[in-house]
């Protein structure tokens, strides 16, 4: 049992019990979804299991809606509100790209600015794109050996508020998806005496919640809204999430924003496994992610033995940029073995049958969790030393990611909806980008609407392509052309 | 009344051997280990209901896992046994004179202990002074060595359970580093018959084939597994296995053997047609 004392009784999983109850009522369907129980789709009963099928079903009253909950789903939400130590916790089923857009969307309208940093999801600026809110970006710092942003300096983000006291909220990423935290809590007291909210995207952070020795989570930390991804470290399926929300936000309008975009039939099989998750997490979080964190230390110090690659951790802290570190990440720098780490990543997966996260131009991301054992992380740990010995080369010519200050040319919305034509990517140097280009993973913008496009990102994103990198966002799939604002003809002003 | 152990070696094919007395039953941290006293048999020992050996045909998998690589082989001192926590292939390399150091690396400690207590004839050698014992995860412990093994034995389970990082290409390139440059790996290749055995042996072969420079599959008949019928595989830097065969020195060496023969050595790798044509089809796939 966790030490942790909860208000509520964490032992009930009300959404679970409830489709428990449900089928053993056998009630016989004349509501949607079609498939009846899996009656009606017997090919996809028997690939995904009758258990399974059998509770993909509809709101009704035993079970409630997601749309608006007053019984099994709002009990589940003031148990994971409790769980995460928030005032208020919803439900969500459209991933956490929904939590992260329901929240900036709660939080800004139109012209309204945001202060955040620019290793941001794309999901947070595809709700600017929505809304209209102008960036604001605080340059994160660059670690120039692994080439990898790190979090927002604190004079950093007071500097961004004294430029721009009439912003509305500064966004956080609480880890980045290298794990590296800024200091919330100093973020969050500056946000708040200025009159600001602090979200923070806690899309690879929920872990922060029910772990010891781990970094602060956003509740704690005292922010106002967050985004946590339950289906990354929390366990639950692939989709659900949840968005919660401090005692200064106010949870009725959060639905209704909620509500703009979410879909009506919200799946009971993401609703039921956060349920279930979430007991899990507050039942055995604290010993599950002791574990965790003792595999990740355990591959780290085995990865470092190899010789080569760089397994980073703790000793990255300084106070600032990196105001903590999540132990639970296994980060490498593969440079001086003379392989990208999206090389590597690529290896891995055609030689050893290993996948994982992701692998940028110089590091990877072994994404260790409560499924994994011993075996195979030695597994992962061999076939690194393997790499090393059969591919290492010489590593001139390669290029280490570096922090290109966007230029912001107009806010993303803008962009998004201008007037645009389609340009060969080398004609588009100076022209304003009306899309997004990213690599997936990490799903970081290279690019985003609004950005003044250059010699370097170009150069970048071509490099990036090179090595195999998955590059996202643009409308030609093969990303030899970009969308670009149309520009006035000369002499038209 | 009648006891009977039973094995699946499908889902539509069960084995079943007959039993007196369940002489020991534990879960270790990594399996559950039985042994029975049988009467066709004698003792056989499962791990999570798998036979692994019986006193009555396990000379035959101990001996051709053993004798192949060391008659093809002149001058192998140091021998990596990974797995084979019974003894049987140990019992083996001890009856050579030039085995200077034997280094067995066995994930289970209870194997070992229950092997000592039940089956002395498998375990008998253990205590040898050239023997060291190490428990722990093959693929951990050995993944610093370079050059330090003529040969290295490779007694696993199946690739279905706890030993399926023993049938990784990460695991096959650690014994290819670990090995000198004349060295020679042995494995349990498991059976070619059944559908799911034969895709996994399949499997294997492509990962050996593409690490070492000489890979091939060897045969013998074993009752007590799958369809009776096994394979392993013979994978080198630098010794052929039939080429390098010097039948005169193993014939000097007067080792009394109830399977392995020189004759059959040569046999064992003239495979059928079948099996044949499988190891064709990954060799092709590898660059």
């Amino acid at each position: 049992m966790n030490t942790k004392n909860y208000r509520l009784d964490q032992r009930k999983a009300p959404i679970y019990e409830a489709l428990e109850r449900f089928r053993q009522m056998r009630v016989v369907p004349f509501d949607v979804p079609g498939h009846k129980h899996g009656k009606g789709n017997p090919e996809l009963t028997e690939f995904l299991g009758k258990q399974c099928v059998g509770v993909d079903v509809n709101s009704m009253k035993p079970l409630d809606n997601l749309c608006h909950p007053i019984s099994v789903i709002r009990e589940a939400e003031d148990l994971a509100a409790d769980a995460f130590g928030a005032a208020h916790a919803f439900l969500m089923v459209g991933g956490t790209t929904s939590s992260v857009q329901s929240m900036v969307l709660s939080v800004c309208k139109h012209g309204d600015e945001i202060i955040l940093p620019r290793n941001v999801h794309r999901s947070v600026i595809n709700a600017l794109v929505l809304c209209g809110a102008v960036p604001v970006y605080v340059n994160p710092e660059m670690d120039e050996r692994l080439g990898i942003s790190l979090g927002m300096k604190r004079e950093q983000v007071a500097k961004a508020i004294k430029e721009h006291p009439k912003a509305v909220a500064v966004l956080v990423n609480n880890p980045t998806y290298y794990g590296i935290c800024s200091d919330l809590r100093a973020i969050v007291k500056m946000a708040h005496d200025a009159g600001m909210l602090c979200l923070a995207d806690e899309a690879h952070g929920t872990h922060f919640y029910f772990g010891s020795g781990l970094p602060v989570s956003a509740m704690a930390a005292g922010a106002d809204m967050a985004a946590v991804s339950m289906h990354k470290s929390g366990g639950s399926l692939t989709q659900s999430s949840l968005l919660l929300c401090g005692p200064n936000v106010h949870a009725d309008y959060v639905r209704q924003i909620i509500n703009l975009t979410q879909t009506t039939s919200g799946s009971y099989l993401l609703m039921s496994s956060l349920d279930i998750s979430r007991r899990n997490l507050a039942l055995r979080g604290r010993e599950m992610f002791h574990t965790v964190t003792d595999i990740a230390e355990y591959a780290r110090d085995e990865v470092n033995a190899i010789g080569g690659y760089y397994a980073f951790g703790k000793e990255l802290c300084n106070g600032d940029s990196v105001f903590d570190f999540d132990t639970t990440k296994l980060s490498i720098h593969t440079l001086d073995i003379g392989l990208a780490g999206i090389e590597v990543y690529d290896i891995l997966r055609d030689e050893y049958d290993i996948q994982i996260e992701f692998g940028d131009i110089g590091n990877l991301l072994a994404y260790i969790s409560m499924g994994d054992r011993m075996q195979e992380v030695e597994r992962l740990v061999s076939a690194l030393a393997e790499i090393r010995r059969r591919f290492q080369k010489d590593g001139t010519g390669l290029m280490s990611n570096e922090y290109i200050e966007p230029i912001v040319a107009c806010s993303p919305q803008e962009a998004f909806y201008a007037k645009k034509e389609s340009l060969p990517l080398e004609e588009t140097v100076g022209r304003i980008c009306s899309e997004f280009v990213m690599c997936y993973p990490p799903g970081i913008p290279i690019l985003a609407p609004g950005e003044k496009i250059t010699k370097s990102i170009l150069d970048y994103i071509i490099y990036a392509k090179g090595k195999g990198c998955s590059m996202t966002g643009p409308e030609d799939p093969e990303i030899l052309h970009l969308n670009v604002i149309k520009e006035k003809k000369k002499g038209t002003k | 009344m009648e006891f009977w152990f039973s094995e699946f070696h499908t889902p539509d094919v069960k084995h079943s051997i007959r039993f007196n007395e369940h002489l020991y039953s534990k879960q270790s941290a990594f399996q559950r280990i039985d042994i029975f006293d049988t009467p066709e048999f004698g003792r056989v020992l499962t791990l999570d209901g798998n036979v692994m050996l019986t006193e009555r045909d396990e000379f035959i998998y101990d001996e051709m896992i053993t004798h192949v690589p060391m008659a093809v082989h002149p001058g192998v001192k140091n021998v990596l046994v990974i797995g084979a926590g019974d003894g049987g292939v140990v019992r083996e390399l001890t009856r050579y004179d030039r085995v200077e150091r034997i280094d067995l690396i066995e994930m289970d400690p209870l194997v070992i202990e229950a092997c000592r207590a039940y089956l002395p004839g498998n375990a008998c050698r253990m205590d040898d002074r050239r023997v060291h014992i190490t428990f722990g995860n093959a693929l951990k412990e050995i993944r610093h060595c370079e050059n330090e093994y003529d040969l290295i034995i490779v007694d696993s389970t199946d690739p279905f359970g706890p030993s399926e990082g023993l049938f990784t290409k990460e695991f096959y390139g650690i014994c290819y580093n670990a090995l000198r440059e004349d060295g020679i790996m042995v494995n349990q290749q498991g059976s070619p018959f059944y559908a799911e055995d034969a895709k996994a042996m399949q499997r294997s072969h492509k990962r050996i084939a593409s690490t070492f420079p000489i890979s091939r599959v060897y045969q013998a008949h074993i009752p007590t597994y799958a369809a009776g019928y096994w394979t392993f595989g013979f994978a080198s830097k630098k010794y052929h296995p039939i080429d390098a065969l010097d039948v005169e020195a193993w014939l000097k060496l007067n080792l009394k053997t109830r399977y392995y023969t020189p004759h059959l050595h040569k046999g064992a790798f003239y495979l059928p047609a079948f099996v044949e044509e499988m190891l064709l089809e990954v060799e092709n796939e590898i660059q």
